[in-house]
């Protein structure tokens, strides 16, 4: 199946992050399509090239590279969201890019399933 | 429905799930921002309110006093970019003693139970 995936929450204040990656993940290992990840509202957040959390933790940014890097994923952060937000060129991690809604209606056009992860 | 043809004019029932209050968190201001995204690739879009969704479209929102934009007269310009379909949950509604005269657009109220029935013929639903 073909999967778009729409990230809705920040890294380490809600658990929706984690979800979508270990979803996005499990669906690469079992064959799957994800065609794009997209990053909106505080969601944009895990794209943040400052975040270094203590070292006993998960590190949510890096999961994503390696995973994006690992299966040449798409993660799109949306810009007004980013720039609400302080998530711009220079803050941007490796491996994301930035760019615009339309990314998002563009993959619910293509892909079987949006799903969401956030409240 | 073929995913070639994306450029081709492949139009997906989208909608638009509003849970949240207009205010206390950015949920129904950036949700907007989608909808009207979506109104540029001429997609059949369809907007939901439910919960606290229905404050969204409330009359009389004077939200320069807690020093965010009012932004509820977008609504009214959803008109504008042929965003017609807005439904409201009446169960909703009525346990927050609010009545249709109270919105501010011209919505279709429908049932809980028709709203499940609405949504499972969409083909992709956002939520926030």
């Amino acid at each position: 199946m073909k999967f778009g995936i729409l990230v809705n929450e920040g890294p380490y204040t809600h658990q929706a992050a984690d979800t979508a990656y270990q979803f996005a993940k499990a669906a690469l290992e079992k064959g799957h399509e994800v065609f794009r990840v997209f990053f909106y509202y505080d969601g944009v957040n895990n794209a943040n090239a400052l975040t270094e959390p203590p070292t006993d933790d998960r590190n949510v940014v890096k999961n994503w590279q390696k995973l994006a890097e690992q299966y040449k994923l798409d993660m799109v952060v949306c810009v007004a969201a980013g720039l609400r937000r302080g998530i711009v060129e220079k803050t941007l991690a490796p491996g994301f890019r930035i760019s615009g809604l339309g990314q998002l209606i563009e993959a619910g056009i293509q892909c079987d399933r949006i799903v969401t992860f956030g409240d | 429905m073929s995913e070639e043809d994306f450029d081709g004019g492949v139009v997906k029932k989208f909608m638009y799930v509003n849970r949240k209050a207009p205010y206390g968190t950015i949920y129904a201001l950036e949700v907007l921002e989608m909808v009207l995204i979506s109104a540029a690739f001429d997609q059949d879009v369809h907007l939901a309110f439910l919960d606290d969704g229905v404050f969204q479209i409330k009359k009389g929102q004077t939200p320069a006093n807690i020093g965010v934009k009012n932004f509820s007269p977008t609504f009214r310009a959803l008109e504008g970019y042929d965003i017609e379909k807005l439904f409201v949950e009446k169960e909703s509604l009525e346990e927050r003693g609010l009545t249709e005269a109270d919105l501010l657009v011209p919505v279709e109220v429908i049932s809980r139970a028709d709203m499940g029935k609405l949504m499972a013929e969409m083909d992709v639903i956002l939520t926030a």
